[in-house]
């Protein structure tokens, strides 16, 4: 983060959303920016050291390097969006809540199993609501419909 | 809604997945994995073509496993040939693949681009999505060369859908973030506002909106009118778009924070509907809920943030301002943990604002309370940030005594930042000093181990500087050291303060002065090398102090454990000092060891380390006021030299401040020759333009240098219409603050300047983007005026901009026959202007070409009959007019010098009078071989057409034009 943070300050975006259980293993992981392999790596288990540690009477937002981690769990999966430290946290929480809701619905009462046989659905989830660092689609309605358009083509 | 069943369609995948999450430990599950790898490897080698399914299968195999943090080092092709599949299905699978496990390997990126480029004009809306999403995800370089014109495009297209369009916007943002130079300003931009004001829409406004705004053209619009519409609508109103009975949560901020990127308009019918629009917000926030959800308290207050950030952006209506500190004073006493942290957090902000700071100060009690009683460390570090950012004199000893006392019990993460914040508070507020005092010594006795070097190094400078409070702390220390057990710090502090003005408390025979010494004495032997040292120093100064005390310590110093101590240092300051006791007189013992001279004055070296060590929030208060600090130390008008060094330099701040040097003087006087020629140049003291001049035929580079700051520029025109890419690169490892950046252009052109954050990391780089309208033709450059702090020091740097009329030049092909018809039709003496000078460097064919372009005409090959003669043409675009503009540069290697001056010369008065305007460029840096003169008509008649001749003779050096001018 700090080696391509140079000019980062510019342009606010997502750095990278993480779906983690409390054991620590990752259940999506994606990445708006450049890391290397190793990095990466070192920032799954960073978020889950910061996060899993926090109990309900915390804020759900927590300083992380330069920049902060929004997060917020569902049963046993944290759902985790770095972002710039000016960013605007409920936005970006309830962005959470939103994505998830899909998800819910979507998979018909989500749970951790239908993420793990299903991550290269979960892609195409993100893909339709989070795009390059920014939001791309809010209204559930939209994209659960265009999800199910996809579902049916072969 | 259908749920989606395990591995909806690829059972071989769900088997393998299940088979993985069954084995027991990680050698079963790499022993599986091998197996599976074997098994894929083979499939992919067969003589059998595989199908559709089975590769897909496979490839999602592979990249299930590369999830698992396994290599993968196969299967790229697979993935490549699966994106030219008619599936939808199995396309999404390679596009995963390519996206997951980006390959920089140039023979795939050619057929992925290949790939990519057939779904982008499939028409297929599936299909074109996927192909934007993988550009999307990777960014790379090659794909932004390949598609960065195409996107553009696909975004404004009549026929484009809705969803695409979003995935265009968005995938060209991050083309754009990856290689900006590569998104090009053109027709499509005013299109994409047309988009922006498209209210059919929301979806794509959504995403067009984070684009970058020098995307947007000039004239866009900054507020756009629908912003009100939203945040006064009805949450049925937008249907999709409303969560939680919140209409469009996230496009509002998104543009409300958008609104932060441009100063508050000028307009006042727009600023007063903008003005209505962040009342609505706030009235919203008294409503009360329509749902008891925390979604749509939580969306509702992501608006109300934004607009108090773009309320606090703006600073200039106090009624908002106060609105908006009382709305975040009530938020500090709500049950959300959250919303409690994000009200202190933003008042922060507005405790700056001169507006609201009084506002803020109100809620004092409640901020302490939270310091006090928070649970989460992450909450009361942002309430010392509060309290450290609304402490003015009216409060500070409250502020500090409370500061103190949670330190007590403070988490060690934080406890040296707030060490370094009571330091602050302490100095800057201190009305009498012996407080000061007391609360430095204060926070070594609760936090010594926090309390760095810069905070001791700093009372000791104040306590040198300032003769008032001298004996004050000399009493202090002495009562401190008495403590049984003291930290460290408080010996170093307590031995350099008696060391230096023991006197002053030495007529009271509690502390005597051999009462001084034993106590210093007694504390020797649990101290560091360095503290020893100190005291070492400490003695020999009680020796000139205190001559009855010159046995005792001479005894000392004579002991084994210090003339003989295995520590160089020590040994060798307690052999010189003995020496030094026993040789040297009473007058040259008083000489050598006379009181320290004042410190000279500087910035606190406390400030600049929690510059260092915090944002911005928390330190730009005290960085207006350096006017206190000096009258708190003294040093103002007894401090010495600030560049002599010192003879105790390493008690003052370990960092020396870089010499605050604004614009350095043009190291371009060898230019002025050059220059004067310019008349009217917008040239004024301290602009320096030094970079001005290299950049008349060139648009990228650097611009400016000095030992704190370097301005890289990078540029492109287009017709009348130029952005300037500005580059700040601190060179320092220190904070710009207040980091400020203004263009001042003449009235013919027009510039629009995105406002940076104020504060520039050390070593880090920003951008800057600069859009500019040529209206007509111009003389003066725009200034660039930059302000920042460096080290609490203000650094003021003027420049001029090269943007000179020739960048607005579009190249003008024609045929020779045209050329000279047209050069013969301009014979009128004012439109002709012609120009002898010598180059002062070979007349390299090459070089010149080079700048010939550079200049942005157009280079006409076999035009002139004289072979050695270069003639250009193209045509100046403003946007009140256009003028066409001829161009012959005669090199003459050799002859005729003579003659061809005084020719000039008498024309040259002819023309300025004839003239009302006569712009000189010059080359120059490397280049610096002609000069050019232009003339300009005086009538602005369209299309007319403006001749240049340029006569180039070589340096004067060369020894034919000796002879001539003997």
């Amino acid at each position: 983060l700090v080696a391509t943070g140079v000019g980062a300050k510019t342009y606010r975006r997502i750095r990278f959303i993480l779906i983690q259980n409390r054991a620590g293993k990752t259940r999506l992981a994606k990445w708006y920016m450049q890391f290397d392999d190793d990095e990466k790596q070192k920032l799954i288990e960073e978020v889950h050291a910061v996060v899993t540690v926090r109990d309900a009477k915390h804020t759900n937002f927590v300083e992380f390097r330069n920049f902060k981690i929004i997060y917020r769990r569902y049963a046993g999966l944290y759902f985790c969006i770095c972002v710039d430290v000016t960013d605007n946290n409920l936005a970006y929480l309830e962005g959470i809540h939103n994505f998830v809701e899909v998800l819910n619905e979507y998979f018909h009462n989500v749970c951790e199993l239908d993420l793990v046989f299903n991550f290269y659905k979960v892609y195409t989830v993100v893909d339709e609501m989070f795009l390059a660092g920014e939001i791309r689609e809010t209204s559930q309605t939209k994209v659960l419909k265009q999800l199910l358009m996809l579902q049916s083509l072969e | 809604m259908p749920a989606v069943s395990k591995g909806d369609g690829m059972r071989g995948l769900a088997v393998f997945i299940s088979d993985i999450r069954n084995c027991k430990s990680k050698e079963a599950e790499i022993k599986r994995i091998n197996k599976e790898l074997a098994n894929i490897r083979s499939k992919f080698k067969g003589d059998k073509a595989l199908d559709g399914y089975s590769k897909k299968k496979y490839v999602c195999k592979l990249l299930f496993i590369f999830l698992l943090g396994h290599d993968i080092d196969f299967g790229h092709m697979e993935a490549v040939n699966l994106l030219s599949s008619n599936k939808y299905t199995e396309k999404q699978i390679g596009y995963l693949f390519i996206s997951v496990l980006v390959n920089s390997n140039s023979e795939l990126i050619r057929l992925i681009n290949n790939a990519i480029k057939n779904d982008l004009s499939s028409r297929n809306p599936t299909f074109m999505c996927l192909a934007l999403h993988c550009i999307a995800n990777v960014g790379s370089r090659e794909m932004a060369e390949a598609f960065a014109g195409e996107i553009p495009r696909i975004l404004v297209a009549g026929d484009t859908m809705d969803s695409v369009k979003q995935s265009a916007a968005l995938c060209l943002l991050r083309l754009y973030k990856a290689s900006p130079d590569l998104v090009l300003m053109g027709e499509w931009t005013s299109r994409v506002v047309h988009l922006l004001n498209d209210q059919s829409c929301m979806s794509v406004q959504r995403s067009i909106l984070p684009l970058p705004h020098c995307l947007y053209p000039l004239d866009f619009n900054p507020s756009p009118p629908f912003l009100l519409q939203i945040v006064s609508s009805a949450s049925t109103d937008l249907q999709d778009y409303t969560y939680y009975f919140v209409p469009a949560p996230w496009l509002s901020c998104k543009l409300l924070r958008l609104l932060q990127c441009y100063p508050p308009p000028e307009d006042g019918a727009v600023k007063g509907r903008l003005v209505e629009c962040l009342e609505t917000i706030l009235n919203k926030a008294q409503e009360p809920p329509k749902s008891k959800k925390v979604q749509h308290s939580n969306a509702k207050n992501a608006i109300l943030f934004e607009a108090i950030s773009l309320i606090i952006h703006y600073d200039s209506e106090p009624n908002l301002l106060v609105r908006a500190c009382n709305q975040l004073g009530q938020f500090l006493q709500h049950r959300e943990t959250n919303l409690r942290y994000l009200a202190l957090e933003s008042m922060c902000t507005l405790a700056s604002s001169e507006f609201s700071h009084e506002a803020v100060k109100t809620h004092i009690e409640t901020v302490i309370n939270a310091l006090k009683t928070e649970r989460d460390v992450s909450v009361r570090q942002r309430a010392a940030d509060l309290l450290y950012a609304m402490c003015d004199r009216s409060n500070a000893k409250q502020i500090v005594a409370e500061m103190l006392s949670y330190l007590e019990t403070a988490d060690y993460s934080i406890r040296e930042e707030m060490v370094l914040k009571v330091a602050i508070l302490a100095e800057k507020y201190a009305v009498d000093y012996s407080w000061y005092v007391d609360t430095i010594l204060n926070l070594i006795r609760i936090a010594g181990d926090y309390v760095s070097e810069e905070v001791w190094y700093r009372v000791i400078q104040i306590v040198i500087n300032r003769d008032d409070v001298q004996g004050y702390a000399a009493k202090t220390v002495f009562e401190a050291l008495q403590a049984p057990a003291c930290h460290e710090n408080m010996v170093k502090v307590g031995g350099y303060i008696l060391g230096e003005f023991g006197n002053l408390i030495a007529g009271d025979p509690r502390s005597s002065p051999l009462v001084q010494f034993n106590l210093l004495h007694s504390k020797f032997h649990l101290c560091s090398v360095p503290t020893r040292a100190l005291l070492l120093s400490a003695y020999i100064k009680f020796i000139n102090l205190f001559p009855e005390t010159k046995a005792t310590i001479q005894e000392v110093l004579r002991s084994d454990s210090q003339i003989r101590n295995s520590d160089v240092e020590l040994q060798q300051r307690a052999v010189e000092y003995l020496k030094l006791s026993s040789i040297a007189s009473t007058d040259v013992l008083a000489t050598v060891l006379e009181e320290m001279p004042p410190f000279p004055e500087r910035e606190s070296s406390i400030l600049a380390k929690l510059k260092k060590k915090k944002g911005p929030g928390a330190v730009s208060v005290e960085l207006e006021d350096g006017k206190e600090r000096g009258e708190l130390n003294g040093g103002g008008d007894r401090g010495g030299d600030a560049s002599t060094p010192s003879p105790s330099a390493d008690l003052l701040g370990l960092r020396s401040t870089a010499p605050a040097s604004g614009a350095t003087p043009s190291a371009g006087s060898l230019l002025v020759d050059v220059f004067s020629e310019a008349g009217p140049s917008a040239t004024s003291a301290g602009v320096n333009d030094d970079g001005f001049l290299r950049f008349v035929c060139k648009n990228n580079g650097v611009l400016f240098e000095n030992q704190l700051l370097q301005i890289g520029i990078k540029s492109e025109y287009r017709q009348n219409l130029g952005r300037m890419y500005l580059f700040y690169g601190n060179k320092t490892s220190v904070q710009f603050v207040s980091f400020n950046t203004t263009v001042s252009c003449p009235g013919e052109l027009q510039s629009h300047i995105l406002q940076l954050e104020p504060l520039v990391e050390g070593g880090a780089q920003v951008q800057q983007v600069i859009n500019i309208e040529c209206l007509t033709d111009f003389i003066d450059a725009p200034l660039l005026n930059i302000k920042f702090r460096y080290g609490g020091a203000l650094q003021n740097i003027s420049l001029k901009l090269p943007v000179t009329i020739n960048k607005f030049f579009q190249p003008t092909e024609m045929a020779a026959a045209d050329f000279f018809q047209r050069w013969k039709q301009l014979s009128q003496p004012q439109q002709e202007a012609q120009k002898i000078f010598k180059a002062s460097h070979g007349m390299d064919t090459e070089v010149l070409k080079a700048k010939l372009l550079g200049l942005g005409t157009a280079l006409l090959e076999n035009v002139d009959p004289n072979p050695e003669n270069y003639v250009c043409a193209g045509v100046i675009q403003t946007k009140a007019q256009q003028v066409g503009c001829l161009l012959r540069l005669e090199p003459n290697a050799q002859a005729q010098v003579h003659t061809h001056k005084s020719a000039v010369n008498s024309n040259l008065q002819v023309f300025t009078q004839m003239f009302n305007v006569i712009q000189v460029w010059a080359f120059a840096g490397p280049l610096n071989d002609f000069h050019i003169l232009v003339l300009k008509p005086f009538q602005h008649c369209f299309l007319c057409m403006l001749v240049v001749i340029i006569v180039l003779l070589e340096h004067k050096s060369s020894p034919q034009s000796k002879i001539f001018h003997s």
